[in-house]
């Protein structure tokens, strides 16, 4: 089992927290992991990514090979994009259809759906809107990790347990609110599927 | 390595590195933030190790500071760490270079983290060179695992020879994660003083002794090497090529050949290079290629000067791009088994460079310097570095030069000397108390006429709003250093203050001596505990 993942989106939108939630069910599973993150200026409002990288056997480099990953996984369209020469032929592009709009020449949204849509893998969802019904928008991430949950080599139960665990300090509430986020993932795409 | 390890966590290679110096006995961890070193000292600080009190994790007001107190800590015979960004060496470098000629006490491991590609730097400097220079061990582990066992075996190198170990690191691996075993922790040194301390005190007589000292103590140095675990040669079937691969470097060479490469292969992770290692791959291969992150440092020591014989390759030859760090696609490349990948990123997708956040009291003070600098004319801002330096960007456009930490304001007073009137520094709090405050003196003491302005967000903001030493002093600091008090305004830069604040500013702008504005609001992406902590210490009322 290898899987190779990029995550993408931009500073402030949460990735990291989805990182976490792999690592962590990674960690949980016997897995190795190698997660390489993004800190410092780019941080501010600029484009991020993590590189997550799955195996049953040693996992190397910090990096995924262009041309290699089975997954991108992104809070935001164009972000999605960027990422595409690191995607294997096989592979997924799944990501959140809401803008994130800090750039003065952001492209269409329409060209940008439909240049998504060319690919055969491809999942859009509407984020955001699940979040909020969830309880709050800025679940759009943990809705993300839903929409790939089949996707991860990962049991749904272990999962939800790694998400309620990472919220589980900030009290019960917060925790059925992600928890919902994931679920309203999953269905959006088991709809679709 | 032989440890008995008690568990396994996910860890960050930084975080690996701290929890491998709690477990080796640290006593004291030193640092000034700096991408990407920062989540050492911060690791420390949330350890309940730090919290109980039993180590101590300081985030010092600049990198000399924090080279020079970790020596304090290992000359009363305790453990101590220093961290800092690649470019933050530049500064610590008169106390590092010299604490290799005094020696140390209690073990001492310098870790400096490099950034090749320049992800958040000025440079890809590369801190080899400064290891070799002061002539001390170097340490460069290849993954997160190597990154915590090595903590343990710089402290004893360290103790061993009697000298600081520098333990570099690079971008990918402090800021990667991964499965990381970790072992108990050893008790911390006691305090233990010497009998003789001459060799600190380095007046010409003693230093001559310690600097003769530490030529003779090379040789034993490179032994060490050449015998050190961290250091490997793996004979392969195919003599046409052989890889010297340092720190991270291996692990691009691995992703390329999971099962097993088929040349000659030297690991290196302990330096000095391990010579006879690299004597045997001249003998058994045709052709030698060095990958190493940051500057050919090993390709250049082995290389032919003339290039006329070409048997070593890498970054000099061309055979790896000269800039940028290494990825397994490069050194796929530069194996011969793929072709070269073309960046196919569609034309749809724009850049989305980083920007100051919304609603941030940098954004304001620049919209009032641009309402000024139409009217005194262009290229007079002199700024610094910090989450400020994103003022050279649209829509700003709002500075002129971003060199080092703390050049604003000697480079102001410069171009004042030169005739350039007004003449204005743009600093942050933080690089004000790091080395902002020494220039401000020698303008006071040369009454050059500059403005100075302290862009005051009580924290270090850039590196993820670290407590700043300059909170809440930053008057009684530019006051003590002579700035007239007259001319010392706090302004708050926010939308309802614009036009006051414009005119405060072009008042001081005209006056003919050192005027100093502070321009005070906490970092919008701080918590509120910590905002209100900091309008608690901001206690000056603003010059409205």
């Amino acid at each position: 089992m290898k899987k190779d993942i990029i995550i993408s989106g931009v500073g402030g939108q949460g990735i990291l927290t989805i990182s976490a939630v792999l690592d962590t069910a990674a960690l949980e599973s016997g897995f190795n992991v190698k997660q390489s993150e993004v800190h410092g200026m780019s941080q501010r409002g600029g484009a991020v990514q993590a590189h997550v990288r799955i195996a049953d056997t040693p996992v190397y480099s910090d990096l995924i090979p262009k041309g290699k990953a089975d997954l991108i996984l992104s809070v935001e369209p164009m972000e999605l994009l960027r990422y595409l020469p690191y995607l294997h032929n096989d592979g997924y592009l799944v990501t959140d259809i809401n803008p994130f709009k800090n750039i003065a020449d952001y492209p269409d949204e329409t060209a940008l759906k439909a240049q998504i849509e060319k690919f055969p893998n491809h999942r859009i969802v509407d984020a955001r809107s699940l979040a909020k019904k969830a309880g709050n928008f800025r679940a759009a991430n943990i809705v993300m990790i839903g929409a790939v949950s089949d996707l991860l080599p990962f049991e749904d139960t272990l999962l939800k347990k790694v998400i309620a665990d990472l919220f589980k300090r900030k009290g019960d509430r917060i925790v059925q609110m992600n928890l919902d986020a994931y679920e309203l993932g999953k269905n959006a795409i088991s709809e679709k599927v | 390595m032989k440890k008995k390890y008690i568990m396994q966590k996910i860890l960050l290679g930084n975080e690996a590195i701290a929890q491998g110096a709690i477990d080796a006995g640290l006593s004291g961890a030193y640092g000034y933030p700096g991408t990407p070193s920062t989540e050492i000292i911060e690791y420390i600080t949330a350890s309940p190790e730090a919290k109980a009190g039993e180590v101590k994790a300081h985030w010092s007001t600049n990198e000399k500071v924090a080279m020079e107190e970790a020596l304090g800590m290992s000359f009363a015979g305790k453990r101590a760490m220093v961290t800092m960004k690649h470019v933050g060496l530049n500064v610590a470098a008169d106390a590092f270079i010299n604490m290799a000629i005094s020696g140390i006490n209690g073990g001492l491991v310098v870790v400096v983290a490099d950034d090749p590609s320049q992800h958040s730097s000025q440079n890809e400097q590369d801190s080899r060179f400064y290891g070799k220079f002061a002539m001390v061990p170097i340490l460069e582990p290849s993954n997160q695992q190597e990154a915590y066992d090595m903590m343990a075996y710089a402290f004893d190198l360290s103790e061993k020879t009697k000298l600081p170990v520098l333990l570099r690191s690079v971008t990918r691996l402090s800021h990667s994660r991964a499965n990381v075993n970790v072992a108990d922790k050893r008790p911390q040194n006691e305090l233990q003083l010497l009998e003789d301390t001459k060799r600190f005190a380095l007046i010409p007589s003693f230093a001559k002794i310690q600097y003769q000292g530490l030529i003779e103590k090379q040789k034993e140095l490179e032994k060490i090497a050449a015998d050190s675990p961290w250091n490997n040669y793996t004979e392969g079937t195919n003599k046409s090529l052989g890889i010297i691969a340092s720190g991270i470097a291996i692990n691009y060479l691995k992703e390329n050949y999971p099962d097993t490469v088929p040349y000659d292969v030297l690991k290196v992770s302990h330096y000095p290079l391990p010579k006879e290692m690299v004597r045997k791959m001249f003998d058994r291969v045709d052709k030698i290629l060095v990958l190493e992150d940051g500057y050919p440092f090993i390709e250049e020591m082995i290389g032919d000067y003339l290039g006329r014989e070409q048997k070593v390759t890498g970054r000099l030859t061309g055979a790896i791009p000269r800039t940028g760090e290494l990825n397994p696609n490069i050194v796929a490349y530069a194996l011969g088994l793929e072709e070269k990948i073309d960046e196919e990123i569609p034309e749809i997708v724009t850049g989305r460079p980083p920007q100051l956040c919304p609603g941030c009291g940098h954004i304001d003070l620049y919209e009032e310097l641009n309402d000024i600098i139409p009217e005194i004319g262009d290229n007079r801002v002199f700024s610094d570095i910090g989450c400020y330096s994103l003022g050279i960007l649209e829509p700003f456009d709002a500075i002129d030069t971003i060199i080092d930490m703390g050049a604003s304001i000697p480079m102001a007073k410069g171009a004042s000397d030169a005739g350039l009137h007004p003449a204005i520094a743009v600093i942050g709090d933080s690089t004000f108390t790091h080395s902002g405050m020494t220039g401000l003196l020698s303008a006071v003491w040369d009454n050059s006429p500059i403005t100075v302005i302290i862009s005051d967000n009580s924290a270090v903001a850039m590196t993820g709003a670290q407590p700043s030493a300059a909170m809440g002093r930053l008057y009684d600091i530019a006051k003590g250093l002579g700035v007239p008090k007259e001319h010392i305004k706090i302004i708050i830069p926010l939308k309802k203050y614009h036009d006051k604040n414009v005119e405060i500013i072009k008042e001081e702008l005209a006056y003919q001596g050192v005027s100093l504005i502070i321009a005070q609001r906490p970092c919008v992406t701080m918590s509120n505990e910590k905002k209100d902590l900091a309008r608690q210490f901001n206690t000056f009322e603003p010059s409205y």
